[in-house]
């Protein structure tokens, strides 16, 4: 669904992350949602009520949709997080587990 | 203005039509649609009486929308043990209230009463908190047994998830429990729909007046004539009462709360200051200052709130606070709810408190049958407005 722009593609060196436990490779820059959003991965998250699946919108910090659970952390803007080599993050089922 | 006027949708314009046409046929003006009001009308209308519910609209000060929702019985009562009978009743009447509410209107208002505890951070607050439940349940005239256990830190562990170190132990109370306030608001609201009750929105109440047969009431929307009127206006009964020849002398306390994001659940008995709701989230509140009409929330007291649900729940730090509100209490000068039939027009009664939620089964199923019979009994003196007629001793 999202593809790289010819200039980012050349710019940034690699960044790899585990996601889900699979391997994922990002770009040194990378906001972490845009990261999830070029591997192919659209959503990131279901909400806690309806169940129903959740993708990075806004992409600047404000509609909360993009959370995910960052190095054991639950709930993180993915937006607002740059990617580190070794970053391990899960996505969020309903709702965050207490403590996570 | 007709009362048809400032109905909202069509159907309340519909009913509220037909109320004006046979208005001094209504039964029961309530004026007030909070929790209190409308437990009340919807207890009158379950009845059979026609009921015109009056509400000041959303700029009113509601406290409905802004409380913790327990159902709390262990720290009621300590200065009058008729208020701990009378908590303790509507907390054994809350489970067939919410049946009966679910059946007739369809919304489960989510009541659960796994037992309740208030918890102690360090053995100093241990001590305080279990004197004061045993001089509350000492007092010579406590006629119910609310149960209360002293739990120390060993059997909390077993009860209550990821204590923090400083929680020296707690005071648990079988009876207590919790539900969703605003399903039980709008549960409320539609009761009264479907028993042909008129609720009508923005219609503050300007005046009431005896007149013969009843009394009519000037409001926003136009005039109401009614039989009886019950107001239960919360801090704006304080205005309303001398108008039918009685006192209210209540005053606004603020409470603050704080709501984190959605969590899986964790947390199944509600702490007198923490729990979590049917939905996920997890409130923080308790807070009590004076401070007039204002509803603004202040970081020195939430922080306050937040350090100590952390200090009690450590993982709770890692949670977002999505949420926070400051609501006002309607609190009596001793803190208990006054009920009262006015002498000089006895077809005017006043109810407040500041427990709409615990005591809102109490309220439709106990009191209105009170307020239909046109009296309360005898044993209902200690929640008169005469007590505090009686200088205080010093």
């Amino acid at each position: 669904m999202f593809r790289r722009l010819p200039e980012a593609l050349s710019g940034g060196r690699p960044v790899r992350l585990l996601v889900d436990g699979e391997p994922v490779e990002a770009r040194e820059g990378d906001s972490l949602a845009a990261a999830l959003l070029a591997s192919g991965r659209v959503a990131c998250r279901t909400t806690p009520v309806g169940g129903v699946p959740r993708a990075p919108y806004c992409m600047m910090g404000v509609c909360f949709e993009c959370l995910v659970s960052v190095d054991g952390m639950g709930s993180r803007q993915a937006c607002l997080v740059e990617v580190r080599e070794g970053m391990r993050v899960e996505t969020q089922r309903g709702a965050r587990e207490f403590g996570r | 203005m007709s009362m048809a006027a400032c109905a909202t949708t069509r159907t309340e314009r519909r009913r509220a039509m037909a109320m004006d046409a046979r208005r001094d046929e209504a039964d029961f003006a309530v004026v007030g649609g909070g929790l209190v009001g409308t437990a009340v009308a919807w207890g009158l209308a379950r009845l059979g009486r026609r009921v015109l519910v009056l509400d000041e609209g959303d700029v009113a000060h509601r406290a409905s929308r802004g409380n913790f929702a327990l159902v709390w019985v262990q720290s009621k009562g300590m200065g009058m043990p008729r208020y701990a009978t009378w908590t303790r009743l509507s907390s054994d009447s809350w489970a067939g209230f919410a049946a009966e509410l679910a059946r007739e209107t369809g919304v489960d208002v989510r009541f659960e009463r796994p037992g309740g505890f208030s918890l102690a951070l360090g053995e100093a607050e241990l001590e305080k908190r279990v004197a004061q439940i045993r001089r509350l349940h000492n007092q010579p005239e406590m006629v119910v047994d609310n149960g209360f256990e002293v739990v120390d830190r060993a059997r909390l562990d077993a009860m209550l998830p990821g204590l923090g170190p400083e929680v020296a132990g707690g005071v648990y109370c079988p009876f207590d429990g919790h539900a969703n306030s605003l399903k039980l608001l709008r549960a409320l609201n539609e009761g009264l729909r479907r028993a042909g009750a008129t609720c009508l929105a923005s219609c503050g109440v300007d005046a009431i007046s005896p007149v013969a047969g009843g009394f009519r009431i000037d409001h926003r929307g136009g005039v109401a004539m009614a039989g009886r009127v019950v107001l239960a206006a919360g801090i704006g009964n304080a205005r309303l009462a001398p108008m039918v020849g009685l006192r209210a002398e209540v005053r606004p306390q603020r409470g603050q709360v704080l709501v984190t994001e959605r969590l899986q659940p964790f947390l199944r008995h509600p702490v007198v200051t923490v729990r979590q709701t049917d939905e996920g989230s997890v409130m923080l509140g308790d807070s009590q200052e004076e401070a007039g009409l204002d509803e603004t929330v202040g970081t020195p007291v939430i922080a306050t709130i937040a350090e100590r649900a952390t200090r009690m729940f450590p993982l709770l730090g890692r949670a977002n606070v999505v949420r926070s509100w400051a609501a006002l209490r309607v609190m009596t000068r001793d803190g208990f709810p006054i009920y009262e039939r006015s002498a000089a027009h006895p077809g005017a009664f006043l109810v407040t408190c500041h427990s709409g939620v615990t005591l809102a089964a109490a309220h439709a199923l106990h009191l209105a049958p009170m307020l239909d019979a046109g009296a309360f009994p005898a044993d209902f003196a200690p929640f008169g407005a005469r007590r505090f007629d009686v200088p205080a001793t010093a």
